[in-house]
């Protein structure tokens, strides 16, 4: 299973940490501290897995993905696959892409329920549970929809890169 | 603009995240986020806040959380947003509570009511958003309270919610498998549902399933080969495509379930054979999930029944991936082969450049891949390379759970795999210099206890050379500044047992060494208690020897400071040196034998050599001890024994402690005794003292029949004694045979490798390959001709090699039925691999320790090694045939209390103790490990004792 997904820039900010076993804060924290510690010191060009026994106990791999000033970190046992993890953090930023049409690390602050909502659809308790982008879209949308309509709040999208972009 | 705020986030909320963005330090970050806790906590609790206001407060809250602050204060907040009607609302409170929360948190007894109603709700975003609460926050106690509506909604017509439902059902199952257990039949009916999203979430947990029991599931194999074969001929919807690839997920889950359910079936293997074999075909390997699939392909071939048409295509993907450029796909190459050379050997001779790219690589990641990989194909052959390579790379490496990691795994592939004793000792204290304290206790143990039992070969000039080799390169190393603490407690060790044995080193300086040691490291007191140990050995062998010895200046003051020491043991080993040099050389001879620690020791816990001393008091009017157990009634017995006192004793009152004293024990075993011992074949130089030789039971116990329970992993151990024992030939020949077989394949192996490698390398002409490189990879692999004469006489200097080299021509014919094509040429070098067996096929050596550990806890084993292996006893019949002898190994009390013999066989006084060591190994071991809490080396009982029966 899946156990711990992980957005974090290249300072070593989290933008964004959902651990599916229930960990302290503190806890959480540190892991955070040390998974970026041990990503920054990677060249580029080198794999995108890291052996993670050590910072999150036997039995754990992970794979990371670099994205501008972003790193996409999940953190899985041995009953997944590296490669496809590979590709589970690809879906997860082309259904963010789509989203917010080109993606930046500001929209993942700003955007901070509607990313969990996202990853909720592609992730469910530690389990791969949709794997199509498009699949997850329309859920998200759906939702939104329904959310916009229960509280008549117009939804804007995508104002944040305006925001920036002043 | 930032009053837009995003997915509704106020401008509040965007001055916070462009603040703490901007912040310089962290302290500056704390205060910035402590400022909005604050405001936080005031707003949070206004009364009539707008539920879009309320909507961000919390998201403040996790975001908060986020950056590591307490946010406690409003998790009942975000409690009451799941109660609410809104959706917005609700998702967020869920949300919130969801990454607040733990199953086991206080609040959740309020949620529980709430995910109860949600999962009723019509509204499917508020069930999903229930169900996935449930995932988090249910824990064992509260899932019958949601476990029934779960079950309704496998049935719902939305496929999102059946998808979820089982999930969450699969999570409780992962949290308690008995409350679901009645449930299981649900996940195999859902793996028809319509919709392949629901099927594929069923296979998380019937992956799961299959885990913990593979045989109730082999009647899905039939379904899970055509719903793999389904996939792979595209007949799931379009929309589940990934890159072209159909529903790979699905693929890769399947191929995961079918590597479990056809591992060791050949009938469940035969019928995946084809879609597996469909799929090598088919897939695209230029994508990355394409080069997922087909890895998951290999992981199955390489656990199933093995099909040798499905080796090649999985050697041929291995190859594609070692070669490809991408560091993900040699990672994954490097892996893959490491679970196929276990069916198929001889594929790692076709890579071996390869490999040694990937050793090379910058990347760690991948580096440490492939360490992994030499690590499962190293044998005698390329260990001294492998084993190099893998100190190297620890020496340059600072995390310290993988230098652990890798250190054990050295002393383990040296312990197996090492061609002589003196490359054995190099490399552990290679290990010990430079992980030192982060290797096991044990493994000093171990290394000690192999100095001092020899390595088992019949020559004891060897042994005795291993000895001075290692003293030598101790006092050396001891010149280093900042050893670590096990490693000192090693050379102490040695140097106290063997530091004066060859007379190259005079006493007076092993002394100086060892006083210098305690003295340098005096903050570790157990590093100074087995060097001040280690003084009293060398002491007491000068003065056995007959040779005068002053205590050196530094010596005696470093005494003076652990007499006062506060620490008891050091000072009771600082009286314990005292008293014992005071003694003459024929006590100290008896207290502390030279050479004598692989021997055995037993302690004579009924104290019957104190039964003259007591009869005597006795007669003299003293009154018999009483044990506590039979004190209450103790007024009674005083009444009564004062009528008669010898009445009493024979009037049924039985104290435990006084038994009969069993037939008197020897004070020195005369040696015909040894004739009985036969089964022990100790060379005789190697215990110049014949009065200990009977008690070395540690030999035999590898000859008994209790070796058969052993784990030999079919490699042979090379280190640990040898049987001589006739009685395991039959136990022997399974070994040898494998090892045979071990011949083909290794034979096989190279043969394919000299016509791959050629291949290899024609197909890359222009790529220059260093000499040495080259060299590298023959050494690694036993690679081509050219590098043989290297491997024979660079890597295999020692002389039992050598030996075997020149054995292994001698059964060459029945080398060449094993492998018959094999060109004469190579046959040098393989053979020097395949020779073993033919020379030591009577070692399936055994490691007399491991089978102690199986018996005695660790701790016990632990001090075990302190004084060398003790051990006695495994072997039931051994021990029947030891316990005949008189000697009974109670050779201390014996010789300390020769009187003892002519003791009367007294009446009232018993042994208490059921003399002879029993049949059974668990009782002799136990009393073994009692001894040694009783003393932590065989000759530091306490001296004030001896002195006192000594005079």
């Amino acid at each position: 299973m899946i156990k711990a997904v992980m957005v974090m820039n290249t300072q070593g900010k989290p933008r964004l940490a959902k651990f599916y076993e229930y960990l302290p804060v503190e806890k959480q924290q540190e892991l955070i501290r040390r998974v970026f510690a041990v990503l920054c010191g990677r060249a580029e060009n080198v794999s995108n897995f890291i052996e993670a026994e050590s910072i999150f106990g036997p039995d754990s791999r992970l794979v990371y993905k670099h994205f501008a000033t972003l790193y996409f970190v999940f953190v899985f046992d041995s009953s997944e696959n590296e490669l496809a993890v590979l590709d589970l953090i690809q879906v997860f930023v082309e259904t963010l892409d789509k989203c917010f049409k080109n993606v930046c690390e500001l929209d993942i602050v700003f955007n901070y329920s509607k990313i969990h909502t996202i990853l909720d659809e592609i992730i469910f308790g530690g389990q791969v549970l949709e794997t199509s982008s498009a699949e997850v879209m329309k859920a998200v949308e759906e939702i939104s929809k329904l959310e916009a309509a229960s509280n008549a709040i117009t939804l804007i999208p995508k104002s944040a890169s305006g925001w920036r972009s002043r | 603009m930032g009053s837009q705020g995003g997915f509704y986030q106020s401008k509040e909320f965007l001055d916070l995240v462009k603040s703490i963005g901007e912040a310089r330090s962290k302290a500056e970050e704390d205060r910035i986020v402590l400022n909005e806790i604050e405001t936080l906590k005031r707003r949070i609790s206004e009364p009539d806040i707008p539920k879009r206001k309320m909507k961000e407060y919390i998201i403040r809250l996790v975001y908060v959380e986020m950056l590591g602050h307490d946010a406690s204060f409003g998790y009942i907040h975000a409690v009451k947003m799941t109660h609410d009607d809104s959706l917005l609302v609700k998702r967020t409170g869920y949300l919130a509570v969801t990454l607040f929360l733990n199953e086991d948190h206080d609040l959740i007894i309020l949620i529980v009511n709430t995910i109860q109603k949600d999962l009723k709700s019509d509204n499917f975003l508020v069930v999903c958003a229930a169900l996935n609460a449930v995932s988090k926050l249910i824990n064992e106690e509260t899932i019958p309270a949601v476990l029934p509506q779960v079950v309704e909604l496998l049935a719902h017509p939305k496929e999102a919610v059946r998808k979820k439902a089982i999930m969450a059902l699969h999570r409780f199952y992962q949290k308690s498998p008995s409350s679901v257990s009645h449930l299981v039949s649900n996940f195999r009916k859902r793996l028809c549902d319509n919709d392949p999203g629901v099927m594929g979430a069923t296979l998380c947990p019937l992956f799961d399933l299959i885990t913990r029991d593979v045989n109730s599931y082999k009647d899905l194999v039939i379904s899970f080969v055509s719903i793999l074969k389904q996939v792979v001929e595209r007949r799931v919807p379009k929309a589940y495509d990934y890159h072209q690839m159909p529903a790979p997920f699905i693929q890769i889950k399947l191929l995961k379930i079918l590597a479990l359910l056809g591992s060791g079936d050949k009938q469940s293997s035969a019928k995946m054979y084809t879609v597996v074999g469909d799929i090598f075909r088919k897939c695209d390997s230029s994508s990355n999930i394409g080069n997922a699939i087909l890895y998951e392909c290999i992981c199955c071939v390489s656990s199933i029944y093995p099909n040798p048409k499905l080796l090649e295509s999985a050697a041929d993907v291995i190859s594609r991936f070692l070669k490809s450029d991408s560091h993900n796909l040699k990672y994954m190459g490097v892996d893959a082969l490491g679970r196929l050379i276990k069916i198929s050997p001889e594929i790692a001779e076709q890579h071996q450049l390869a490999v040694i790219d990937c050793l090379e690589d910058p990347d760690d990641t991948l580096k440490r891949k492939t360490f992994e990989l030499l690590y499962k194909m190293t044998k005698s052959t390329n260990v001294e390379v492998i084993v190099d390579r893998m100190i190297d790379y620890m020496i340059s490496i600072n995390d310290n759970h993988y230098k652990t990691e890798i250190a054990s795994r050295c002393v383990e592939l040296a312990e197996q795999f090492a061609p002589s004793n003196r490359w054995f000792i190099q490399t552990m204290n290679k290990v010990f210099e430079h992980a030192g304290d982060l290797v096991n206790i044990k493994v000093a143990h171990n290394l000690m206890r192999l100095i001092a039992e020899g390595f088992g070969e019949d020559d004891d000039t060897a042994d005795s050379q291993l000895r001075s080799s290692a003293v030598e390169s101790y006092l050396c190393i001891l010149g280093e500044p900042k050893l670590p603490s096990v490693f000192l407690q090693v050379i102490c060790w040695v140097l106290g047992e063997y530091g004066t044995t060859d007379g190259k080193f005079s006493a007076s300086y092993i002394i100086g060494k060892l006083c210098d040691v305690a003295e340098a490291y005096s903050n570790d007191e157990t590093v100074k208690a087995y060097a001040v140990t280690a003084l009293m050995k060398i002491h007491t062998f000068e003065i056995a020897a007959g040779r005068k010895v002053d205590m050196l200046p530094e010596c005696q003051s470093l005494m003076e400071e652990l007499l006062a020491s506060h620490s008891t043991d050091l000072q009771q080993r600082a009286y314990e040196l005292q008293a014992v040099i005071g003694l003459d050389a024929h006590a100290v001879a008896c207290i502390m034998p030279s050479d004598a620690s692989c021997e055995d020791i037993e302690v004579d816990k009924g104290l019957s050599f104190l039964n003259g001393y007591i009869q005597e008091s006795i007669e003299k009017g003293a009154q018999p001890y009483i044990p506590e157990s039979e004190r209450s009634g103790m007024l009674n017995i005083s009444n009564f024994r004062s009528q008669d006192h010898h009445e009493a004793s024979s009037h049924g009152l039985r104290f435990e402690a006084y038994e009969l004293p069993k037939p008197i024990v020897q004070s020195k075993i005369p040696p015909a005794s040894l004739a009985s011992t036969e089964l022990v074949p100790v060379p005789e130089k190697m215990y110049p003292r014949e009065s200990y030789q009977t008690t070395v039971p540690s030999v035999s116990s590898d000859a008994g029949p209790s070796e058969l329970k052993l784990r030999l992993d079919g490699v042979q151990m090379k280190w640990g004694r040898p049987t001589f024992s006739p009685a395991t030939s039959t136990s022997n020949s399974t070994i040898s045979q494998k090892t045979v077989n071990g011949i083909t394949q290794v034979d096989g192996a190279s043969t394919a490798n000299s016509r791959t490698r050629e291949t290899y390398d024609s197909r890359k002409p222009q790529v220059e390959i260093s000499p040495e490189k080259k060299k590298l990879a023959a050494s690694l692999f036993g690679g081509s001709s050219k590098t043989e004469k290297r491997a024979a006489t660079g890597h295999k200097i020692s002389k039992s090699s050598s030996h075997m080299v020149e054995k292994s021509h001698v059964p060459k014919s029945s080398m060449e039925v094993a492998s018959e094509k094999t060109p004469p040429v190579q046959q040098p070098l393989d053979l020097l691999d395949l020779g073993e067996p033919t020379v030591t096929s009577t070692v399936p050596s055994v490691d007399p320790f491991k089978q102690l550990e199986g018996l005695v806890d660790t701790t016990q084993v632990a001090s075990a090694v302190n004084h060398g292996l003790t051990a006695a006893a495994k072997s039931p019949d051994i021990m029947a045939l030891y316990s005949e002898t008189p000697a009974d190994g109670d050779l201390l009390s014996g010789v300390l209390n020769p009187s003892m013999t002519n003791m009367p066989g007294g009446t009232t006084t018993r042994q208490s103790m059921p003399r002879s060591k029993g049949p059974n190994p668990k009782d002799s071991l136990e009393k073994d490990a009692l001894v040694r809490q009783m003393g932590v080396t065989p000759a530091s009982q306490n001296p004030n004792l001896f002195k006192d029966l000594l005079g």
